[in-house]
C-alpha cells in the first residue's frame, strides 16, 4: 500500500513541477511558481522517505540538512554577476549525483545476481508464461531493499534494458559533470575557486574533434562489452570516456558561447535524471528529467537562433570561415568625454540603453540603474534593449538590472524594441559589441552575417561605453563604432558612468 | 605669418571677415592678425575692440594688402582689389568662380592662391567651414523677419477681446538650409507653415521643424539629392508642371511666401509665376531669396522691395546676412577660423596648402599660377547615398494568400513532426521483446517531453536565468534515486548514495533559494 501512496504523491509533485515551470511566463506569477516547485520537491522527498527509501532515515535527513546548509550559503552569498558560474557548478553536482546513482544501480544488480547465484538460481530467468521472472524465496526477497526487489522481479530482457539506461545515465552524467566544471572555470575566470585555472578562450587538444569522436566510439564499444557481461570495469572506463568528452568538448568553446553551453548542460542534467529514472523505474524522475531536458534544449535553441548559428557549430566551437573578403570599415572612431554625453542626455527625450557582458564585468549595473533613475526623474523615456545572448547566461542582463532595481517593464526584448530605434534620441551601448554590429546585416561576408542584432545605429545619436579600441570576442570589426552618429566613450564602464553621474543631477 | 582683413569695398556690405573673437583664436594658431581701420564698424566692432584682442590696425587697404600673407574677406574681390595682391599671397573669400572666371584667371596669373568659401565641399568634416550654410541660415531667419515687417498681421492666431485673429499661413519653397531656418523661425512665431522641396527625402526634416510638407501627386522616381552633393538638381518638365499646379492651388490661401530654390551654377528656376502673384490676397508678402540669381518669381526686382498692382509686396533683397552684420560676421569669421585650423596642421602660424586634402582641394580655385576650378569630385560622397528600401504595399488578397501559405507551411511542418514522432514511438513499441514495463515508462517520458516543450516556450525571455536555476533545482530530483538506494546492505552503495543525497540537497536548496532571490528583485515601476 505504501507504494501506491508514493506514486500518488509523485503525481502531485509532477503537477506542481509543471506548474512551477509554467508560472515563469510572467514576473509576478513566477514568484508564486517557485513555491510550487519547492512544495513539489518537499512532497517528493517525503513520500520517498516514508515509502521505498525506508532504510537509514536519520542519516538521509542529516545529509539533506548538511546539503541545505551548503546550498543556503551558496545561494545567499552569490553576486548576481556570478549567476552563470553558480548555475554551471550546480549542474556539475547533478551530473555527479547521476553518476553515483547509476553506479549504485549496477552494484545492486551485481548484488542481487550474487544472491540468486547463492540460491542456485539465475537472475532474470522467466517462468512458463515467458514474462514473469522466477522469484526468490519469500524471506530472501523481503530482506532486499526496495530497489533490490525491483531488480529481482525483472526478466533478463528488462535487466538488459535497465543496464542500457543506467549506462546512458552515467555517461550523460559524466559529460555533464566535467563539462559543467570546465564551464564554471571559464565563466569564473580569475575568481574561480577551483584548484586549477582554465583558459577562457577556445582550446583543443591536438586531434580536436577526432578525439571526441574516438571517445564516443570507445563508449559505444564499452557499452557492448558491459552488456555482454564485461563487468563493472567496463562501466568505469565508460565513465572515464564520458568525463573526457565533457572536459574536451567544453574546453573547445569560447567564453562568449557559454549561454549555449550552460543551457545545453542544463538539458543534459535533465536527460541524465530521466535515464536514471528509467533504470530505477521511477516515473517522477522521468517526468522531471524530461521537463528539465526539454527546457534546456529550448533555451539552447533560442540562444543559437539569436546568434544565427547552428547548434552543432556552437558545440563544435569556433566560427566557420568567412565566405569572402569582409567589408573594410571606413572612417574613424570619435571619442567623447562625460561632459558631451551628459549634454546629449540632457537634451534627449527618449533613451535606450543596451547593456552587455562588459557591464557585468565592470559591475556597473548599479550605476546604470542610478543613471536611469535620474533620467526618468527628469521625465525622459528610458528603456533597455536586451539581446537574447547578451551576457553569459540566458536572461543574465535581466537579472542584473533587476538586482539594481531597474523596473522590469522598461526592460524589453530585441523584437519588442528594435523598431523603436529610429524614434530614439540617444542609444547608449554599455559593454556590448557583436549584438550591435551592423555588419551582421550589411556585410554578407561577415562571420556573423544574418545574426539578428539591435539596430541601435538608427538612433539619432549612439554612445558606446567601451574599454578600448579592441574588437569583440569574435574578433570582428564593428562598423557601428565608425558611424557618423556614434561617439566612443572610452574607459571602464563603471568609472565612465561614475563620471557621467557627476554631471547629471 | 600675418592674416589681414580689409574693409569691404562693396557698398552696403556690413560684414567683416575677422572678429575680435576669431582673431584671438587665430593668434592661438600662431598667426599675427591685422585689420584695416574701420573694417568692423558696420558689424559693431570698432578698432578699439580689435586692439584689445591684439589685432594690429592698419590705416589703408593698400598697406594691409601689402603686409598680410593671408587676406580674409567676405565679398569676392574687385578687380582693383585683386591687383593689390601679390604672388604667393593667399586670399580667402566668397568668389563664385563659375560667374567670375575672368577674375579667377587674373588671380592665377598673378600667382595669388584663392580659396573660395562658396566652394567648400558639402561633407560632414567640412561643415564647420561651410559659410554658405551659415549665411543661408541667417538669410532664412531674416527673410521671415523682413516678411513680418511688411506683413500687416500677426503670425500667430489669437482670440482677443477685440476679436479673432487668424494665424498667418506661410509657404516656404525649397527646404535647404535657408528654407529650414525660415520654417523654424516662422513656426516659432506661430504661423501655420507649409514647405515644399523637389527632394522628397527632406520631408522628414521639414516635419521635424514643425511644418507640413506639401506632397505632389506625382509618380516619377525623383532623383535623390544626395547624388548631387546634397543640392537640388533640375527636374523634368512634367514634374515642374505638377509642381506649378500645386502652387497655383495654394497661392490664394498663402499670406507669406518665401522662395529659396537655387540650383548650383544655374539661373534660379521660376516657381512663383505672375498669375500666382495675382491670385494672392492684397497685403501678402513674397520674399525671394533667389533674387541674386534672377529670382524664383520673375516679378522680383533685385535688391528692392516692390508692391504689385494687387497689393502684394515682393522683397528681392540680396543682403540679408549683411542686414544682421554682427551675427553673420561672427559665424563667417568662425568659418574662416576653422578653415585656417585645417590649413595649419602644426599650429605654428604657417599655411600648409595641402592639395591632397579633399576639403582644401575642393575650395581652392587658383593655386601655384594655375586655375584649379572646377575641382575633381570629392572622394567621399556627401550623404551616404543608400537607396531606400521599398517595402511593397501588399493588397489584401496577397496578404491573405501569404497568411494562408504561412498557415499551410506551419501545418505541414507540424504534421511532419507529429508523423516522425509517432513513427519513432511506434518503432520503439515494435521492437521484438520490448517489455511492457519499459513502454509504460516510455510513454510517461514522451508525454513529459511534450509538456515540457509546451510549457517552456511560454517562459518570458527575461526570466531565463531564473528558469535555469529552477530547472537546476528540480533536476536534483535525482535525490530520490539516492534515497531509495541508501538503505542497502552494501557499504559502497550506501556511501555513494549518501554522497548523491548530499550533493542533490545542496542543489535543491541552493537552486530554489537563488531563484527566490532573483525573482524578488524583479519589480514593476
Amino acid at each position: 500500500m505504501e507504494n501506491a501512496f508514493t506514486i500518488a504523491a509523485y503525481v502531485v509533485a509532477a503537477v506542481l513541477f509543471i506548474l512551477s515551470l509554467g508560472g515563469l511566463s510572467g514576473q509576478e506569477s513566477a514568484k508564486r511558481a517557485v513555491w510550487y516547485g519547492i512544495a513539489g520537491m518537499a512532497i517528493a522527498v517525503l513520500a520517498t522517505l516514508v515509502g521505498p527509501g525506508t532504510g537509514l532515515w536519520f542519516v538521509s535527513l542529516v545529509l539533506i540538512a548538511g546539503g541545505a546548509a551548503v546550498g543556503y550559503q551558496l545561494a545567499t552569498k552569490v553576486e548576481m554577476t556570478q549567476m552563470p558560474e553558480l548555475v554551471a557548478i550546480m549542474h556539475s553536482l547533478v551530473g555527479l549525483a547521476a553518476v553515483f546513482v547509476g553506479f549504485n544501480a549496477d552494484l545492486m544488480i551485481n548484488y542481487v545476481n550474487g544472491i540468486y547465484e547463492a540460491q542456485g538460481l539465475v537472475l532474470g530467468t522467466v517462468g512458463e508464461d515467458g514474462i514473469t521472472a522466477i522469484g526468490l524465496p519469500k524471506e530472501t526477497y523481503d530482506s532486499l531493499s526496495a530497489f533490490g526487489q525491483l531488480i529481482a522481479k525483472k526478466s533478463s530482457v528488462e535487466i538488459g534494458i535497465l543496464r542500457v539506461e543506467l549506462v546512458l545515465g552515467i555517461w550523460i552524467g559524466a559529460v555533464t559533470f566535467t563539462g559543467s566544471v570546465i564551464a564554471y572555470a571559464k565563466l569564473a575566470g580569475g575568481s574561480s575557486k577551483l584548484p586549477f585555472q582554465v583558459d577562457t578562450s577556445a582550446k583543443k587538444l591536438p586531434g580536436g574533434h577526432i578525439l571526441n569522436a574516438a571517445a564516443a566510439g570507445l563508449s559505444v564499444l564499452l557499452l557492448i562489452v558491459y552488456l555482454t557481461g564485461g563487468g563493472s570495469w567496463a562501466l568505469v572506463l565508460l565513465t572515464l570516456a564520458g568525463l573526457f568528452i565533457g572536459y574536451h568538448l567544453i574546453m573547445g568553446i569560447g567564453g562568449a558561447d557559454m549561454p549555449v553551453v550552460v543551457s545545453m548542460l542544463n538539458s543534459y542534467s535533465g536527460w541524465a535524471a530521466a535515464a536514471i529514472g528509467f533504470s530505477l523505474g521511477n516515473d517522477l524522475l522521468i517526468v522531471v528529467g524530461a521537463l528539465v531536458g526539454s527546457s534546456g534544449a529550448i533555451l539552447s535553441y533560442i540562444m543559437c537562433k539569436a546568434m544565427n548559428r547552428s547548434f552543432i557549430s556552437v558545440i563544435l566551437g569556433g566560427f566557420g570561415g568567412p565566405a569572402g573578403e569582409q567589408m573594410a570599415v571606413e572612417g574613424e572612431q570619435i571619442a567623447i568625454d562625460a561632459d558631451g554625453v551628459a549634454q546629449a542626455l540632457d537634451e534627449a527625450d527618449s533613451i535606450i540603453i543596451i547593456p552587455g557582458y562588459g557591464m557585468a564585468v565592470a559591475q556597473a549595473q548599479q550605476n546604470v540603474a542610478e543613471l536611469t533613475r535620474r533620467l526618468r526623474a527628469k521625465g525622459k523615456t528610458v528603456r533597455f534593449a536586451i539581446h537574447p545572448v547578451a551576457g553569459r547566461l540566458p536572461g543574465h542582463m535581466n537579472v542584473l538590472l533587476a538586482e539594481a532595481k531597474v523596473p522590469y517593464d522598461i526592460v524589453l526584448e530585441m523584437d519588442e524594441i528594435n523598431d523603436d530605434f529610429p524614434d530614439t534620441d540617444v542609444a547608449i551601448v554599455i559593454g556590448s559589441n557583436d549584438i550591435v554590429n551592423p555588419a551582421a546585416q550589411d556585410d554578407p561576408n561577415s562571420p556573423i552575417a544574418g545574426m539578428p542584432v539591435l539596430e541601435c545605429w538608427k538612433a539619432k545619436q549612439v554612445f558606446v561605453s567601451k574599454r578600448g579600441q579592441g574588437t569583440g570576442y569574435s574578433g570582428i570589426e564593428n562598423p557601428l563604432f565608425f558611424k557618423d552618429n556614434t561617439r566612443m566613450f572610452y574607459g571602464d564602464a563603471k568609472a565612465s558612468l561614475d563620471a557621467l553621474l557627476n554631471k547629471i543631477t | 605669418m600675418k592674416i589681414g582683413t580689409p574693409k569691404e569695398v562693396m557698398k552696403g556690405e556690413a560684414r567683416v571677415a575677422m572678429t575680435p573673437d576669431s582673431a584671438r583664436q587665430l593668434q592661438k594658431l600662431g598667426y599675427d592678425c591685422i585689420i584695416e581701420s574701420g573694417a568692423g564698424d558696420a558689424a559693431g566692432y570698432n578698432d578699439d575692440t580689435y586692439k584689445e584682442a591684439g589685432v594690429k590696425i592698419v590705416k589703408t587697404a593698400a598697406a594691409l594688402w601689402k603686409e598680410a600673407d593671408v587676406v580674409a574677406k567676405v565679398r569676392p574681390p574687385t578687380e582693383a582689389e585683386l591687383k593689390k595682391s601679390r604672388e604667393g599671397q593667399l586670399l580667402i573669400s566668397f568668389f563664385w568662380p563659375a560667374q567670375n572666371e575672368k577674375l579667377m584667371k587674373q588671380a592665377a596669373d598673378q600667382g595669388t592662391s584663392v580659396i573660395a568659401m562658396d566652394m567648400v565641399p558639402r561633407i560632414s568634416r567640412a561643415q564647420k567651414m561651410d559659410a554658405l550654410s551659415s549665411m543661408a541660415n541667417i538669410a532664412g531667419y531674416r527673410a521671415v523677419i523682413e516678411a513680418g515687417n511688411n506683413f500687416g498681421r500677426f503670425f500667430t492666431g489669437q482670440i482677443t477681446a477685440a476679436g479673432k485673429v487668424p494665424p498667418a499661413k506661410v509657404l516656404v519653397v525649397g527646404a535647404g538650409v535657408a528654407g529650414l531656418a525660415a520654417i523654424g523661425t516662422s513656426t516659432s512665431l506661430g504661423a501655420i507653415t507649409y514647405a515644399f522641396d523637389v527632394r522628397p527625402e527632406v520631408a522628414e526634416q521639414v516635419e521635424s521643424m514643425g511644418a507640413e510638407f506639401v506632397f505632389l501627386d506625382f509618380e516619377e522616381e525623383q532623383q535623390d539629392g544626395s547624388a548631387s552633393g546634397g543640392y537640388a538638381s533640375v527636374s523634368s518638365p512634367e514634374f515642374t508642371a505638377a509642381q506649378l499646379a500645386k502652387f497655383r492651388e495654394l497661392a490664394p490661401e498663402m499670406d507669406i511666401v518665401i522662395t529659396t530654390a537655387l540650383i548650383p551654377n544655374r539661373e534660379a528656376p521660376e516657381l512663383w509665376t505672375k498669375d500666382m502673384v495675382e491670385s494672392m490676397k492684397p497685403g501678402s508678402v513674397i520674399v525671394d531669396l533667389a533674387a541674386e540669381k534672377g529670382g524664383n518669381c520673375k516679378m522680383t526686382v533685385m535688391d528692392e522691395k516692390i508692391v504689385t498692382d494687387n497689393g502684394v509686396t515682393i522683397i528681392g533683397y540680396t543682403d540679408f546676412p549683411s542686414r544682421m552684420a554682427t551675427q553673420s560676421s561672427n559665424l563667417y569669421a568662425t568659418n574662416i577660423r576653422h578653415l585656417m585650423t585645417d590649413l595649419t596642421p602644426e599650429k605654428d602660424g604657417t599655411v600648409v596648402h595641402n592639395m591632397e586634402d579633399d576639403v582644401i582641394r575642393g575650395a581652392t580655385i587658383a593655386h601655384a599660377k594655375e586655375v584649379t576650378f572646377p575641382p575633381p569630385p570629392p572622394k567621399v560622397q556627401a550623404i551616404a547615398a543608400k537607396p531606400k528600401e521599398k517595402v511593397k504595399e501588399l493588397t489584401p488578397e496577397e496578404r491573405r494568400a501569404q497568411e494562408l501559405a504561412a498557415f499551410k507551411g506551419q501545418t505541414k511542418q507540424q504534421v511532419t513532426l507529429l508523423a516522425v514522432g509517432a513513427a519513432l514511438v511506434l518503432g520503439v513499441g515494435l521492437i521484438p521483446g520490448m517489455p511492457a514495463s519499459f513502454m509504460q515508462h516510455f510513454i510517461v517520458f514522451v508525454l513529459s517531453v511534450f509538456i515540457g516543450f509546451q510549457v517552456i516556450w511560454n517562459v518570458a525571455h527575461s526570466l531565463h536565468t531564473p528558469l535555469m536555476a529552477v530547472t537546476n533545482a528540480i533536476s536534483s530530483i535525482i535525490i530520490l534515486g539516492a534515497l531509495i538506494q541508501i538503505g542497502s546492505t552494501s557499504l559502497l552503495i550506501t556511501l555513494l548514495g549518501a554522497l548523491g543525497i548530499f550533493m542533490a540537497a545542496v542543489n535543491i536548496f541552493g537552486g530554489f533559494l537563488v531563484t527566490r532571490r532573483m525573482l524578488a528583485m524583479f519589480q514593476k515601476s
